[in-house]
Order: C-alpha cells, then structure tokens, then sequence
C-alpha cells in the first residue's frame, strides 16, 4: 500500500515538473512553427554579410563580458568573505547595487556622461589645453570595449552573488586543512576556494552571459551588431519574422551547446557538503594599507556600475523635475510594476520549487529533462520570445472568448492579452532559469543521507520537501526570488507587447520617451526603476548575513 | 499536492488580480494601437475625448503592433491602428489587418497622395528626412545624392542605417536610380561619416554643436522641437548652433514619411473610431500636429509652425508612398552589405 502511494507521489511529481517544462516550451514550439514558414534569400545574405560580423562581435562580446564579470565577481567575493576589514559589511550588501540598474540605463547614463560635448570631456580638455572635441577626444564609448566595460559593471553582481554565497558555506576545514598544508590565503583562494567554488562561478557566469546574449537595449544603443541586434534587424526592418525566428533558433542551439559542454565537463564531480551542517571559515583582519587595498579594490566597482549613473540620473531627474514636475502617471507606473513583478516572482519560484524536487526527489531521465527545459527561455531573446508567446496566447484567448459567447451567451474579451496575466506568463516562461538554477543549487548542497533518513522515520516526499528542503534551501530561494524580482522589473520587450490597454511600468515608460529621443524625460522614470531595484538588494544582503550567521554558529 | 494548490490558487488570484480589461461603464470608448511614442499624441487624444466625450484606451507597441494584432484575430479590441511609418502601416493593409473607410471628409481633407485609394489608411501627418547644417557652413540646397560626394569626407553625422527612418531614405534612393547606384551611394555617404552611425536625430545636432560633424541627416520635426525649449534649455543650444536644409532627390523632390492610421479589420467601435480618424484631420488637431510637434499638416488650412517654416516650402517627393515602401527589404539588405553601421 505505502510504497504504491508512495510511486504515485512521485508521479504527481513528475507530471508536474513535466507539465511546467511543456508551458515553457510553448513559445519555442510557436517559433519553430514559424520558423518553417520559410523566408526566401536569408541564409545566403546573412552568410555573407551579416553572421561573419554578428558572430564575432557577440563572441568578442562574450569573452570580455564574462572575463569581466568572473573577474570582479569572484574577487570581491572572496575578499569580503575571506577577510574583515572597516567598510566590509557595508560592501557585502553594496556590491549587489549595480544590479538595479538596467543595461539599457547604464548605457545611456554614460554615453551622456562621456558625451564627447558633455562635462567630462569638456572638463578634460580645458585641462589639456584644447578647445574642439575635433581636436582631443577620447575613445567613443559607443564600441566594443564600451559595451563590455558596461555590460561587465552592471551583471558582475550574477557572479558575485552565486560565488559568495558558495565561498559562506565552504567548509571551513577544507580551508583549514589547506592552510596547515602550508597555503598562503591567496594560494587557498586559487587551489582550494576557487575550483569548489566553480558550479556556483558557472551558474553566475552563464545567468551573465545569457543576458549579455540577449541583451538588445545596450548593444543596439553601443553600436555592437550582436546576433541579437541582427535578429532584430530581420524582424523590424524587413518584416521577416521567419527569419527572425530561424535565426534565434540557431542561436538556442549553440546555447544548449554550451550549457551541456560546461555540465559535461563537471559530471563527475559533486560538491554537496556533509549531512552536519558546514562550518563557516574565520575571516582573517586586514589592517593599514591592505584594508585599504581591499576596499578600494571592492569599493570600484560599485562606484563605477552604481553611483556614477545614479548620480547623473538623480542629476537628471532633479533638473526634469524643476523644469516639468512629476507626471501624474508615474504613480500607476510603480504600483503596476510593483504588482506584476511579485506576483510573477511567486509564481516562479512555486514553479521552481516542483522542477527541481522533482529532479531530486524522483532522479531519472524525465525530470532532468523537464529541469534542463524549464530553462530554456532564458536562452531566447526576450523580443523573440516574446513574439512567440503571442501565438500560443492568442489562440488561447480567441479560443475561451468564442466558446464563453457561444456556450454562456457572455462576452468575456481577451483573457489572457487584456489582463496582465499575458506579462506574468512571459516572465515564468523567461525567468524560470535563475528560479530553477538557484533552488537545485541550493538543493545540491542538501545531502542525500538527510533525504533518506526523513523518508525512513515516515515522511512521505512531500514531509520531505516541507521539512528539510524548504528550511535548508531558504537562503537560495529567497536570493533567488530576489534576482528575479529584479529582473521583472527591468524587463521590456515582453511587457511591451502582451501588456493590455492603458497598462504601463516605469520600463515601459521610459522606452516610450526613449524611443522618441527624450531620455530626459524619462530620467524620473529611471531613477524609480533604479530605486526600486535597490530594495530588494538590500534585502538580499541580509540573508547573506543571516547565512553567515547560522553556519558561523558551533553546532550541536 | 498542497503545494499545488496553492501554485493554482496563486494563478487564479494572479489574474483577477491583473484583471483590468476596458469594461468600463462610460458610454463610448476605442481603442487605439499605436507604434507613435504616446508623449506625442496624448495632447490631440485628450482634445479628442473633450470634444466627442469618447473615450481613449491606447496601447504604444513600437514594433510587434502587426504580431499583436494578427494575433488577437477576429477578437481584437483594436478599432485604430497608428504608425509612425509609411512601411508599417501598408504592411498593415498587406495582410488584411485593417478595412476600408468611406468618409467624405477624410478625402475631402487629405490629397489623394496620401491615402489608399480604397481608404485602408490615412496619412495624419508629414515630416521631411532634413539635413542639419553648421549655422556657419555654406550651404544653402544639397541634394540626397551629394551626400555621397567626397567633399563632405568626415563632416557627416547620421543615426543607424538600420533605422525605420533611414530604410526609408535608402528605399526612396533605390526608387529614384536603382539597386546599384544605391549601393554605391551608401558606400560614399559612409565614407564622408564623422564616427560611426548611430544615436538619435538630435545626436546631430548637438554633434554638430560639439564640432564632430559639418552636416547630418535628421528628421525635420526635431529642430522645432528642441528650438522651442520643449526638451529643456540644453536642447535650445544645441538648435541654436544649426539651420536645416530640405534636401531633394535629383529630378524629385524631399523624401517624406508620414504618420498615419487606419481602422481595424475587427473593430469593435467602428463609428468611434472613423471619428477619431476625422478629428485628427480636422482644423483643430492639424493645427496641434503643426506647432506642438512641428510636423507638416495634411489638411492645407493648417499652417506649417514658424519654426519649422522659415526653413522653406517643402515640396515632397515625387516618388509615391507606396513604392518606396517597396524596396525596404532590399534597403535594410543594401545597409548590411556596405556594412553602414559597422
């Protein structure tokens, strides 16, 4: 009796986690469709003279954004967990700053702010004795570097956090052992820190270079002819959406690609911790012109991905503000940004949650299949995703609409597309990765044994899951929860196209004033977005800290 | 399974909760899909709902308006389609999004150059593809072609060929002299580039402030708009340091796009929505077109702003709406090939 209530339990499981990986493979499903429409002419065109650029620039693009952000991520992470110094709790939480500012805000802020006619410069030359831009400029930020210096500032927060959080629940004796075998600190961070730390480095990194991939607002606005800008150029300029389609799911392909080379790479290793929970390790006191060293290393940084634009968009704002006053709509902008990103962050991560116990609970081909899916909307231009979304919507929406009039005589409208539901839906199917990475990430770092010895004093996997994984996974869930949050909010291409009439966010505001080359305008709008962000950053460092706390604690 | 219940009560709240569909119990409304950014029609909209008492639920979708209708199909609450561009909205009527309108006022208003025949779309408004000057420069008439000319070596500025504004310009160019001649056009107007293509139109401007560039290639709206000191007193300087010039094609005239509408094949407020289309034409609205936005008028009885007029009496181009729309395939194609925005 137990054990056939006991396989039906881990069938529910599996169906669930099979049935949400199917929600996420609908637009890709639509955009295959699409794609088989056909588009005349485009692959000898784009062999010819758009991929041999598109692909080196998104590669160059990358490299660099993901050296950047290893860089600075894994750095910083490590000094303020490694070491105490004065300043270091306010940088553990400051660090995660930069992640409220959009790429596409970054990007204008310093295009502005090193405007060649702008402040800086102007500055600069007076200095140097120059009259005209003509004569001394600097390099134009619209390039390649510019793109992967801002990209780099504002996503290193990805790695920083993922790397951090693993470098905190480190056992401690591994670093001990290491250090009584005659490793200096640094020497630990290299042999010992870093390679235990990689499939953290590997979630931050790819959760990077994804939005780096996808990233339109920025690379468009930098000049940078990424694949992503060029499936773009297919679709507005030359109303080709099969084109577009084929394309992205080109893209998709070598994604995957890359995702299964990387877990190839690391299948045979496992980095769980023991059943016991983990020591934390003693950070070790900095003074005089090392902790001087380390802060200003760790301070950079959030100067450059955080205060700067902040700065200048508070700048902006206050002169919009004397100049205009604040729009009445702003209000509404806020409450609906507010409300639509937490109500999709729920639903993410209750999603997140049932893919990956599933893959825990009951291991096998099915649901790693369903968890390796659930995060394939990540890997899609948002536009493009968005786009596909549209179909299966759509249908949907006519379908309820024609059987509700024909059926009970009532005119229901659009469901789906004249609710904000269309928006929360494009967000699951978006963000699902991070929900899904962060939660088995913090799953995998829950031992079996404590699995095995729950089911054997009679909980069923659903006690389980209640009593031990939840509890032990709350810092990743609620770090998790956050990003996406985060996220949510920053997102536009999707809101732009499945939000309903009269529907606006702070995002979509500003792309308005954007698009017609009032960025001024929007400044107000920018800095809301920015503020906003920051919130759930400052929640995020707490649970670092409370994290911190729980596993410094001697255990019983 | 608990978990699961929740997961569905959350959906279900999720959308009541969202749920804010145009029901409202206000006597007449429509509902109008725009790709124009909505800062610039808000004001004609609200004239428009204090003259009729309709109401007006917008949607701004810069690209995807087309997606989202089709989408939508025969349920689509869109009565008004609005583009900002020519290409869009004959895109539009290409794939049976929108309907014929019979309304004497309409053609009464707007000459026949700038509306389908069968009134599946109406140009609201003009603007002119400029080239911005150096108040110090020289130059009183240009043509598009002499763009390419090397006289002009690294004293150009211009936004991204793969802009909706500059297809446009690329896809009159290859009406006028063909595939090939355009090529070779593009090819010299890169050349006499000052930094590489891109920013906005009014980048130009302030380029040209800055010393980057002699001349640029900018929509004609843009210098009334930051003359007035409606973008605040930055833009006012940068205005201040240029004229504006209205180019012609050799043989033709000045390349123009339109803002324009059209009512939806499945439009609920079919009434409504005509009436809007003739309200946006009517003396009142086309004067707000002209001097709140400083776009050239379709109706004649509206005058051009003095801003924008002192600069000349546009004569468009002679090459139909419609065909230039045409080549905007092989415009965006012809962009990629010379690497314009390399």
């Amino acid at each position: 009796m137990r054990t056939v209530s006991r396989r039906l339990s881990g069938l529910r499981w599996r169906l669930a986690a099979l049935t949400i990986a199917a929600f996420v493979c609908l637009p890709v499903a639509a955009l295959i469709l699409t794609a088989f429409e056909g588009s005349a002419g485009l692959w000898p065109h784009m062999l010819r003279y758009v991929l041999p650029t598109a692909l080196r620039e998104t590669l160059l693009l990358l490299l660099g954004v993901g050296m950047l952000t290893t860089l600075i991520g894994t750095t910083t992470a490590w000094i303020v967990t490694a070491y105490t110094f004065p300043g270091r709790r306010f940088l553990e939480w400051g660090l995660l700053l930069p992640l409220a500012v959009p790429t596409y805000i970054i990007a204008y802020a310093y295009l502005d702010i090193l405007h060649p006619v702008g402040a800086v410069q102007g500055a600069l030359r007076h200095l140097l004795g120059y009259s005209s831009p003509r004569e001394f400029r600097l390099p134009d930020i619209r390039s390649m570097w510019g793109c992967i210096f801002l990209l780099g500032l504002v996503l290193y927060p990805y790695v920083y956090l993922t790397t951090r959080s693993m470098f905190l629940t480190q056992a401690a004796n591994l670093v001990e052992v290491s250090r009584t075998l005659g490793n200096r600190r640094h020497d630990v961070f290299r042999r010992v820190a870093l390679p235990l730390a990689r499939p953290a480095i590997a979630v931050g990194v790819s959760l990077a270079l994804m939005e780096t991939l996808n990233d339109i607002g920025a690379s468009e606005f930098l000049g940078v002819k990424t694949l992503t800008v060029s499936i773009y150029t297919s679709w507005v300029s030359r109303s080709d959406m099969p084109g577009a389609a084929q394309i992205s799911l080109a893209m998709l392909v070598l994604v995957i690609g890359l995702v299964l080379i990387e877990r190839h790479a690391r299948r045979n290793q496992r980095y769980t911790a023991t059943a016991q929970r983990p020591r934390a390790m003693t950070p070790s006191r900095l003074t005089g012109y090392r902790a001087a060293g380390a802060f200003v290393l760790c301070i950079t940084p959030i100067v450059l991905g955080f205060v700067a634009p902040a700065v200048y968009l508070c700048a902006e704002a206050y002169k919009r503000y004397r100049f205009a006053g604040l729009s009445d709509r702003l209000l509404g902008e806020v409450v609906n940004t507010i409300t639509v990103s937490t109500i999709a962050t729920v639903v993410i991560l209750l999603c997140g949650l049932v893919v990956a116990y599933a893959a825990r609970t009951c291991p096998g081909r099915q649901t790693a299949i369903a968890a390796r899916i659930s995060t394939v909307g990540y890997a899609v231009p948002g536009t493009v995703l968005a786009l596909g979304l549209l179909m299966p919507v759509g249908a949907f929406d006519r379908l309820l609409s024609s059987g509700a009039e024909r059926y009970l005589g009532v005119s229901v409208g659009l469901l789906l597309l004249g609710s904000g539901s269309a928006i929360v839906l494009a967000y699951c199917v978006r963000f699902m990765a991070i929900a899904t990475g962060g939660i088995e990430a913090g799953f995998s770092r829950i031992s079996p044994s404590l699995d095995h010895a729950a089911r054997m004093l009679g909980q069923t996997s659903a006690g389980v899951f209640r009593r031990i994984h939840l509890p032990l996974s709350k810092p990743a869930l609620v770090s998790a929860g956050l990003l996406i949050f985060v996220d949510c909010m920053k997102e536009l291409p999707a809101t732009l196209l499945l939000r309903p009439l009269n529907f606006e966010t702070l995002a979509t505001h500003l792309y308005g004033e954007a698009a017609r080359g009032t960025y001024e305008e929007a400044s107000i709008a920018a800095l809301l977005i920015v503020a906003i962000g920051i919130l759930p950053v400052v929640v995020l460092s707490r649970v670092g800290r409370i994290e911190r706390r729980e596993t410094a604690a001697p255990t019983a | 399974m608990k978990n699961k219940l929740t997961l569905k009560a959350v959906l279900a709240g999720s959308l009541l909760a969202v749920l804010a569909g145009p029901s409202g119990a206000m006597a007449a409304e429509l509902n109008l899909y725009t790709t124009r950014e909505p800062g610039l029609i808000q004001p004609l909209l609200d004239a428009f709902t204090k003259a009729t008492d309709i109401k007006v639920n917008t949607i701004f979708l810069k690209d995807g308006l087309t997606e989202r209708v089709t989408s939508e199909g025969d349920k689509s609450p869109a009565d008004v389609l609005m583009t900002v561009d020519a290409g869009n909205l004959i895109d539009l009527v290409e794939k049976g999004l929108t309907q014929g309108v019979d309304s004497a006022v309409l053609t009464e208003t707007i000459p026949a150059s700038l509306r389908d025949a069968n009134g599946n779309w109406f140009a609201l408004s003009l603007r002119a593809r400029a080239v911005y000057a150096d108040k110090n420069v020289d130059l009183k008439e240009i043509t598009y072609e002499q763009l390419a000319d090397p006289e002009w070596k690294g004293e150009i500025c211009i936004r991204a060929g793969q802009h909706p504004y500059n297809i446009a310009l690329i896809g009159s160019y290859i009406a006028h002299h063909g595939e090939e001649a355009a090529e070779k056009w593009l090819e010299g107007l890169k050349a006499n580039l000052a930094r590489k293509a891109g920013g906005g139109d009014r980048d130009v401007a302030r380029d040209i402030l800055g010393g980057l560039c002699d001349i640029g290639v900018a929509n004609s709206y843009y210098i009334g708009l930051m003359g007035s000191g409606k973008g605040g007193p930055e833009q006012e300087e940068w205005a201040k340091a240029i004229k504006m010039v209205l180019p012609t094609f050799e043989g033709g005239g000045t390349q123009v796009n339109i803002t324009g509408a059209a009512v939806a094949r499945h439009a609920p407020n079919k009434a409504e929505a005509v009436k809007l289309l003739e309200y946006l034409v009517s003396d009142d609205a086309q004067k707000i077109y002209a001097e709140a936005n400083f776009e050239y008028p379709v109706n004649a009885k509206a005058t051009v702003a003095p801003l924008i007029a002192q600069y000349g009496v546009l004569k468009p181009d002679t090459i139909d709406l419609a065909k230039g729309v045409s080549f905007r395939k092989k415009a965006s194609e012809l962009a990629e090939k010379v690497g314009f925005d390399n």
